[in-house]
């Protein structure tokens, strides 16, 4: 069996588990699990723009935001079917981090991550002041979606099984596209962005592309969340989302697709079991979470597996390429 | 035009202490090529400090030199034991450290001395002063003397002084520093141990103004960061202007912009910074690094 | 790829085998009960921006620990659960799922935020699970027609702004009124409170409007308009970390306005002392609970009690910090519900007594105030009292001010 087939054959085998978990385990867990994908959606496609293009961005909680109220709000005032709403919400974060690219594209390291964070910060004041829209600081109550067609499912499955295909698909999607030639030009932008110029990749366009389709996926994973917790408010999308999504692609591993799932499930996970060592205070037993596990791991969860298969394949297989330093600054 | 005055003086006070973190993140950038997003909790900490040796029942400016000198010795252990392990990792892997320091320090402070806000003493007399109609409080002004003060060591230091040559020397370009003989890993420490202190005295001059508590420096940090950034991360005194734009600015556009309000000042004063930024990629006095291929 | 197929087949069939086997669930009415305890839950920020809060919490669990090593309550001890949610809706939303799914707990129990309690308003009352006086001043959690199994607790903030409307207009007809307010659901209720109080045909003495970000570091340039607009009369809505810096800025700028402040701020140890006490002479608030550091209640039994418990149940707990003694009393309140409920827990009963309540009275709540509930009832306490600021403690003054009454 070569790599591929070996690749294949293991994804196979975790999607069979994973559509095995809605019969398996209760509904809480499976909500659990539900945020996990979204939470991996919206880190995959933070990924795409800080590890594979190397552009700092601390306001992807603005486009999950977005996302989720574009998305509530027709549900809410146009009585939208949600399942028209999810692709709108990516469309439209699509042209918004579109346009928000292109000026950004002057930007750089610390000084993009203080533009994007003001996104981050901007947004939630700004869902507060269209009040009639967005129910202001109240929010807007949802309902949860039953599932189509008389399939015997409850919600918490239905929408298990919804976000899971949404998944599916969008990885399916984001593998191609950053595995292919558009994914090498991406990459070297990213590396050298001189060079990758004189060798003909129009990196402006490449760029807000790119900061297109990252808010695109992040759009469409707020969008999921608001039918998920069915409620959103402004106190849903604070300052903290965006470093939350930061801290899981990183954690996660950045420049790699399985480590967005690894991550989403570092963010959702690990802040509960902080506080099940320690009530008193949480936050400190995360904030040594993150330390280890960046002292442990530099390269994220993903890369030290990728370290570690390397290690053990050496013998079979010629040299892979080292993860490389993300150049972020 | 007294409403005008007034307003630009308030503002001068709050960009003051938006000026006063902001020297300590460019500190921390300036020797180490890092934003320390724990500097915040570290100088509330420092502050706490402060304030326990106080209420031991310390005079005001002895307890203000220990502090110092603790938070140096505190600034200097930190990147020891928490940042050197992780120095040669990716960027945003110390960046994600930095948060770790964030939320230890916040949550450790809540632990020992409880959410409940505390008053702060302030070395300066309490009564404001009053020009023409204009008043003017007199620990703000002793606010923006100290920040000017501590800018001024932090040009002389890093212009004049050996010790702070090899520092910046050591942030550039730290193998062509080592072959000179400057003890690199030393330089980040002691780079840390200075950005420790003067976030020290930021903390000690908020918390008369803020008060006391866990989340103190939670926003004023949000703002360090933009003044910082307006400013140019690489030069002290554009942040420390930096630091007076965003605070005036801020406040006129609260009281003139009518239509806007209140409600999206936080907003306009952003989409402002951003404007700046686009004419002016690296802030308003930081330098454009040339780059070879 | 034959191998593929062969999987994809086998993933169909183990998916089809469980849409058939999926579990039917029934519904109970007794759950989180035992002969030895009663399981309660509860959500609070233990972490994250709005921590200050989490004592409510600690000191509700402190409390409930006092029960347990009492006796418990007919025999059965409290099993109190409570989980960090950060005050984060989505997070709110994870962990009352896990506390009724998983841990299976009989009710929900003083959830804290006005944005996380609506994010499970639905689905508390979707799953008919008790959520008991939630700790927030927003209007809404008195709905028994709609929403029969959630409760309030403390006098809603929209009454406290017509407390304040109406004396203003009792005392100050005419005046210029400005207001300063947070941006965010505890702000814009009050003002909402306040200028419904004042009615369509006064609202115009309402001169200027100001808000803040809970992130923003100073409020300085928002009391420097207020000044500037000409108001004699400024309504004080904001938390008290600013309500410090409101009172100090508009003493120092020589502003004296008649200065309402809205009862969040109302403690002396934390808002009024730094603020100076001779800034903060004359300020006017409403209240409803014994200021736990106002001198007069120095001697008053609920309140040495209080000390007496704190000192031995959560003596890290800051013994001026009124969230403590908040806590304190609404966890008493809970152990009467359940108490008053014997020994027919179900949630149904639970709900019942809940809305049963007569003339309770609360160590900590002003004398004079009770808690009662009726099946259509579901604001516990609704009787607030104006009080003026003599420079060392609350005097209270004029008549009791009652919501339910009014009606």
């Amino acid at each position: 069996m070569d790599a591929r087939a070996q690749r294949t054959l293991a994804i196979l085998a975790l999607l069979a588990v994973a559509c095995a978990l809605p019969f398996t385990m209760s509904n809480f867990r499976l909500f659990q699990f539900t945020q996990v994908y979204v939470y991996a959606i919206a880190i995959l496609g933070l990924n795409m723009l800080t590890g594979y293009n190397g552009q700092f961005s601390l306001g992807h909680g603005a486009f999950y935001a977005i996302g989720a109220y574009v998305s509530a709000i027709m549900m809410d005032k146009w009585n939208v079917h949600y399942g028209w709403t999810i692709p709108v919400a990516g469309v439209l974060c699509l042209v918004v981090g579109f346009l928000f690219g292109l000026p950004a594209l002057r930007l750089e390291g610390l000084y993009l991550a203080l533009a994007t964070f003001s996104l981050a910060l901007a947004v939630p004041q700004i869902l507060k002041y269209f009040e009639h829209w967005t129910g202001g600081s109240q929010g807007l109550v949802l309902s949860k979606p039953n599932a189509p067609f008389g399939l015997p499912l409850n919600p918490d499955q239905w929408l298990y099984f919804l976000t899971l295909g949404v998944l599916i698909v969008l990885f399916w999607l984001g593998a191609n596209l950053l595995r292919g030639r558009v994914g090498r030009a991406i990459v070297a932008i990213r590396d050298n962005h001189i060079a990758a110029e004189a060798m003909g990749i129009n990196t402006s366009l490449y760029k807000s592309l790119v900061f297109g389709v990252s808010a695109a996926y992040t759009g469409v994973a707020g969008a999921l969340s608001a039918s998920v917790i069915a409620y959103v408010a402004p106190d849903s999308f604070d300052a903290f989302l965006s470093i939350t999504l930061l801290i899981g692609s990183v954690i996660g591993g950045l420049a790699s697709i399985s480590g967005a799932v690894l991550g989403a499930m570092f963010i959702q996970f690990i802040p509960n079991w902080a506080q099940d060592i320690s009530k008193a205070a949480p936050w400190a037993i995360f904030g040594v979470f993150l330390i280890v596990f960046m002292y442990v791991m530099p390269f994220g969860i993903a890369g030290a597996i990728r370290l570690l298969w390397i290690r053990t394949q050496r013998s079979r297989v010629a040299l892979s390429p080292e993860p490389r330093e993300t150049a972020a600054t | 035009m007294d409403i005008f005055v007034q307003q630009v003086v308030s503002g001068l006070a709050t960009g003051g202490i938006y000026a006063s973190v902001a020297l300590a993140l460019v500190m921390i950038y300036q020797a180490t090529d890092v934003v320390n997003f724990g500097q915040g909790s570290m100088a509330m900490f420092a502050t706490y400090i402060c304030w326990a040796m106080l209420n031991a029942g310390m005079p005001y400016w002895g307890a203000f030199v220990a502090t110092l000198a603790i938070a140096f010795v505190g600034g200097i252990v930190v990147e020891r034991v928490v940042i050197r392990p992780v120095e040669n990792a990716p960027i945003l892997s110390i960046v994600i450290v930095t948060l770790g320091l964030l939320v230890i320090f916040t949550s450790i402070a809540g632990w020992i001395w409880t959410y409940v806000q505390k008053p702060f003493p302030s070395p300066f007399p309490e009564r404001p002063l009053k020009v023409g109609n204009i008043f003017f409080g007199a620990h703000d002004v002793g606010q923006i003397g100290v920040t000017l003060i501590v800018l001024l060591c932090i040009y002389l230091f890093f212009r004049f002084t050996p010790l702070g040559l090899a520092m910046r020397a050591a942030a550039h370009n730290p193998v062509s520093s080592r072959l000179c003989g400057i003890r690199v890993g030393w330089m980040l420490a002691l780079g840390w141990g200075l950005a420790s202190v003067f976030g020290a005295v930021a903390g000690m001059l908020v918390a008369p103004v803020l008060t006391l508590d866990p989340n103190m420096m939670g926003g004023v940090q949000l703002y360090a960061f933009a003044a910082a950034t307006l400013g140019g991360f690489s030069s002290p005194g554009g942040v420390v202007l930096g630091g007076f734009i965003v605070g005036i600015v801020e406040n006129l556009v609260g009281t003139y912009v009518s239509f806007i309000g209140t409600e999206l000042k936080l907003t306009v004063a952003l989409a402002m910074i951003i404007v700046v930024l686009l004419v002016k990629p690296t802030g308003l006095f930081g330098t454009t690094i040339v780059k070879r291929v | 790829m034959v191998l593929t197929r062969k999987l994809l087949v086998l993933l169909l069939v183990i998916g089809l085998a469980g849409v058939t086997l999926a579990p039917v669930v029934s519904a109970q009415t007794v759950v989180g009960v035992t002969a030895t305890e009663v399981k309660i839950g509860n959500t609070n920020p233990y972490s994250g921006p709005a921590s200050a809060y989490g004592t409510i919490g600690k000191a509700i669990g402190a409390y409930f620990k006092k029960v347990n090593d009492e006796g418990g309550i007919n025999g059965r001890k409290i099993n109190y659960i409570s989980y960090d949610d950060g005050y984060a809706p989505p997070k709110t939303v994870e962990m009352v799922r896990k506390l009724v799914e998983s841990d299976g707990v009989a009710l929900l129990f003083q959830t804290l935020g006005t944005p996380p309690n609506s994010a499970i308003h639905k689905y508390m009352n979707q799953q008919k699970v008790p959520h008991l006086f939630v700790a927030t001043g927003a209007t809404k959690w008195n709905d028994a027609k709609n929403f029969p199994w959630t409760m309030g607790f403390q006098p809603n903030y929209q009454t406290e702004g017509r407390v304040y409307a109406a004396d203003v207009l009792k005392k100050h007809p005419g005046a210029k009124v400005g207001i300063l307010y947070q941006n965010d659901d505890y702000g814009k209720d009050y003002l909402k409170g306040f200028e419904d109080g004042l009615g369509e045909a006064n609202k115009k003495m309402i001169v200027m409007k100001q808000s803040y970000e809970v992130t923003d570091p100073t409020i300085d340039s928002q009391i420097v308009n207020l000044k500037n607009s000409g108001a004699t009369v400024f309504f004080n809505i904001t938390i008290p970390k600013f309500a410090v810096q409101a009172i100090k800025k508009a003493h120092d700028i020589g502003w004296k306005p008649v200065h309402y402040l809205n009862n969040v701020s109302s403690s002396l140890a934390t808002v009024l002392k730094p603020a100076g006490l001779e800034a903060s002479k004359d300020l006017i608030t409403a209240l409803y609970m014994k200021e736990v550091t106002d001198p007069q209640w120095r001697n008053d039994k609920g309140f040495t009690d209080w000390v007496v418990f704190m000192k031995k149940y959560y003596p890290e707990g800051a013994l001026d910090d009124q969230a403590n003694a908040y806590g304190y009393n609404v966890a008493i309140l809970m152990t009467t519900v359940i108490k008053q409920c014997g020994n027919d827990l179900s949630r149904e009963n639970i709900m019942k007594q809940a809305a049963n309540l007569k003339n309770v009275e609360l160590p900590l709540l002003l004398p004079g105030i009770k808690v009662n509930t009726s099946p259509t009832d579901f604001a516990p306490i609704e009787q607030e009292q104006l009080a003026r600021f003599t420079g060392e403690k609350w005097e209270l003054y004029g008549e009791m001010f009652d919501a339910f009454r009014k009606q």
